[in-house]
């Protein structure tokens, strides 16, 4: 079983992580943390701010979640607010979705966003398409949250990427965090939000640590949804990418860097609403694009952002 | 629950005297005894109906369907375009289960859904004006049919079965706020084969949710009679580990009182309930559907004549000297106004403007553009 697995897989990188966040001397302000653990402390704050937030999905609950994001939240909220489900995704998304009708803010989590696609009716026509419908008489304030995208040999039905297919969907708002920073910040905006947030997290990243700078570390810090973040200022050439693969992206700008080609790394944050015009000013200085994902090419992330460009300003000082 | 529909449009019991005679104040009436599921008691057999109620009753149900007749002449004149799906016949269903439960429920059911659009408090003039699409529509025309939505009613929903997880996430909501409020959870004999809705029962019973999943059997998915669609036609017993009751759909009294059962059996905590409530659509499908091709005409006629919910409620109420026939006729005429008025009404609204189409895509956020049909064109959402 997937979950297992993922434990499984890479003790040594967990144990590692491990060591680093006990034994490494951070400077005062900043603090090494994983991916995991932002998600876990920004559901955390959230439930505790809020009494209508809550969680449920499969293992949320006593197994502290398949991959452990979830960690000690039942232990702490209890059976109220920290819900096991059967392995029923049409059913318990619709029954989120429900609970979010009636005003609660349900915090909807899908092992792989993979099992998405068995409850994706229930995400697009009974949530994103609601407040529209009814003329903005109800508004669905629930997050879908999970791990997206390819893991380390799952095989091909446990590695789909789904930026493409929720991003095409009007009503939705889509987040793709990379870093822990990314993670806790959107997560937490997610759940504020009154509308349907689906945000695609990566299993591979969940067990990597990041530095959190201090303003991360406040109980009211929120990453503003729809806003890219520029990773790495560049001359030469725009590299835009979302979620996992923005880690190349800084890790292939250095090696390029030592021949003298700086590149202006773009972490999307945002899928939807896209911050096209962070990309858009880039591209006017650089002159120069590489888009970068986890998804398949046709119709994909990248695609979006290629046309988008061509439509815009920004087109006519592309050279490639 | 039925008093706040009726609001203005009702007079007073006393003024619609005709002629000078005492009616009765209530009487009582046997109805028909409920099919159980792993219940021991079922609902009451005998009810007491009192004037004022049936009244109200007779004329909510009236309205019910001279709006559904006022919509098939609209569709055919194509001012109403889209998706158009009757109730007329089912009456006692809306008009009961809104009569057994307080206006603090909550209701959701699929998109034959006028009739409940309207005992859950909207008015015909806003209900058909969202059927026209103009901005008078308690949608503002973007709904339709299908997407009605009014306080505690979820809609009108066009995915079939869908509604019935939401429905146990509106129960869950319940639960979770104490506050001793039920969820009835709608979905037609076709929908009943649907697999979430088995998802939905069993998380509903695991976690004692207090929603009422109620199956309107009207006989006919679209056009496949229930012995082509089922293994098992018994709708009442699919819960299986769900207790459940079927209800004679046609009489408004039976299915108020299975309803009552109903709600004070969730509102105790002991967990969902199902009923099954046997009605009859005279339409077809949808307006799209004559209605004629997989059941015979004399079949439509001898429901008409025989359990015509309207006729039942009329005959016992004036068999039993709480109305009289005069009396019944005036409300006939009222309702015929009412909804001639809501009829014009919903013609001579106009549409939308077309700066509004990007509205009401997000909620809560400042506003921002969407892009068009090309990349010139703008939209404003607000």
């Amino acid at each position: 079983m997937a979950a297992v697995s993922g434990l499984m897989r890479r003790p040594l990188e967990q144990v590692s992580g491990l060591l680093r966040r006990r034994f490494h001397r951070t400077a005062p302000a900043a603090l090494q943390v994983t991916v995991r653990d932002a998600i876990n402390q920004g559901m955390d704050e959230e439930l505790e701010r809020d009494e209508k937030v809550f969680l449920l999905g499969e293992e949320v609950a006593q197994y502290d979640g398949a991959y452990k994001v979830s960690r000690g939240l039942w232990k702490k909220y209890g059976d109220k607010r920290i819900i096991d489900t059967p392995i029923s995704e049409m059913g318990f998304a619709g029954i989120a979705v429900g609970a979010a009708m009636a005003g609660l803010r349900p915090i909807c989590e899908f092992m792989t966003f993979n099992f998405s696609m068995q409850a994706i009716d229930q995400v697009i026509n009974s949530a994103a398409k609601t407040y529209y419908m009814s003329g903005g008489l109800q508004p669905v304030p629930i997050v879908f949250r999970g791990p997206n995208g390819a893991s380390a040999g799952v095989a091909a039905q446990h590695s789909q990427c789904f930026a493409a297919w929720y991003g095409h969907c009007p009503g939705l708002k889509v987040v793709s965090p990379w870093n822990s920073e990314d993670a806790k910040g959107l997560i937490k905006s997610a759940i504020r939000d009154n509308n349907p947030v689906v945000v695609l997290e990566n299993e591979l990243m969940y067990g990597v640590p990041f530095e959190l700078p201090s303003e991360a570390q406040s109980k009211d810090f929120l990453i503003p949804i729809g806003k890219a973040k520029i990773e790495r200022q560049g001359t030469h050439i725009t590299v835009v990418a979302h979620s996992r693969p923005v880690g190349h992206c800084l890790e292939a700008a250095t090696v390029l860097s030592k021949e003298g080609i700086e590149c202006e790394v773009i972490n999307m944050r945002t899928i939807r609403p896209m911050d096209i015009e962070t990309i858009e000013a880039s591209v006017m200085k650089t002159n120069h694009l590489v888009t970068v994902e986890g998804g398949w090419p046709q119709f994909g992330v990248g695609a979006e952002v290629c046309a988008r460009i061509m439509e815009g300003p920004a087109f006519n000082f592309l050279d490639a | 629950a039925v008093s706040r529909v009726l609001g203005v449009a009702q007079k007073p019991a006393s003024r619609v005297l005709v002629a000078s005679r005492n009616f009765a104040n209530d009487a009582t009436f046997e109805i028909k005894k409920c099919d159980l599921h792993r219940l021991e008691e079922g609902p009451p057999v005998t009810t007491v109906l009192t004037r004022e109620d049936g009244l109200k009753y007779y004329r909510m149900m009236q309205t019910v369907r001279r709006m559904e007749l006022k919509a098939d002449q609209l569709y055919k004149q194509k001012i109403i375009r889209g998706f158009c799906h009757l109730c007329d016949g089912q009456e006692a269903c809306c008009v009961g289960l809104e009569a057994g439960i307080n206006p603090t429920d909550h209701l959701i059911t699929a998109y034959r859904a006028h009739g409940f659009t309207f005992t859950r408090g909207l008015s015909v003039r806003e209900i058909l004006a969202e059927l026209t699409g103009r901005r008078g529509g308690c949608a503002k025309g973007k709904g339709g049919s299908m997407h009605m939505y009014a306080k505690n009613f979820y809609g009108g929903n066009g995915i079939v079965g869908a509604q019935v997880p939401l429905g146990a996430g509106i129960a869950l909501a319940c639960k979770y706020n104490g506050k001793d409020e039920v969820c009835l959870t709608l979905y037609g004999d076709g929908a009943a084969n649907q697999g979430q809705i088995f998802e939905a029962y069993n998380m509903a019973a695991l976690w004692k949710l207090p929603c009422i999943f109620i199956c309107e059997n009207n006989r006919y998915g679209m056009g496949t009679s229930v012995e082509r669609a089922a293994a098992s036609t018994d709708y009442y017993k699919r819960g299986d580990f769900i207790p459940g009751l079927r209800v004679d759909g046609m009489d408004v009294l039976c299915v108020r009182e299975a309803t009552r059962f109903a709600a004070a059996y969730c509102r105790s905590g002991k967990g969902p309930i199902l009923m099954e409530l046997q009605t009859y659509r005279y339409h077809g499908h949808s307006m799209s559907d004559p209605g004629v091709s997989y059941r015979t005409r004399e079949e439509i006629q001898e429901v008409r004549s025989k359990s015509d919910p309207i006729m039942l409620l009329k005959d016992r109420m004036v068999n039993s000297n709480l109305a009289s026939v005069e009396e019944l006729k005036e409300i006939d005429v009222e309702v015929r106004k009412e909804i001639e008025d809501a009829a014009q009404f919903a013609t001579a609204d106009p549409e939308p403007p077309l700066e509004e189409l990007g509205y009401h895509i997000y909620s809560s956020d400042p506003p921002f553009e969407v892009r068009g049909a090309n990349q010139w064109i703008k939209f404003k959402s607000i």
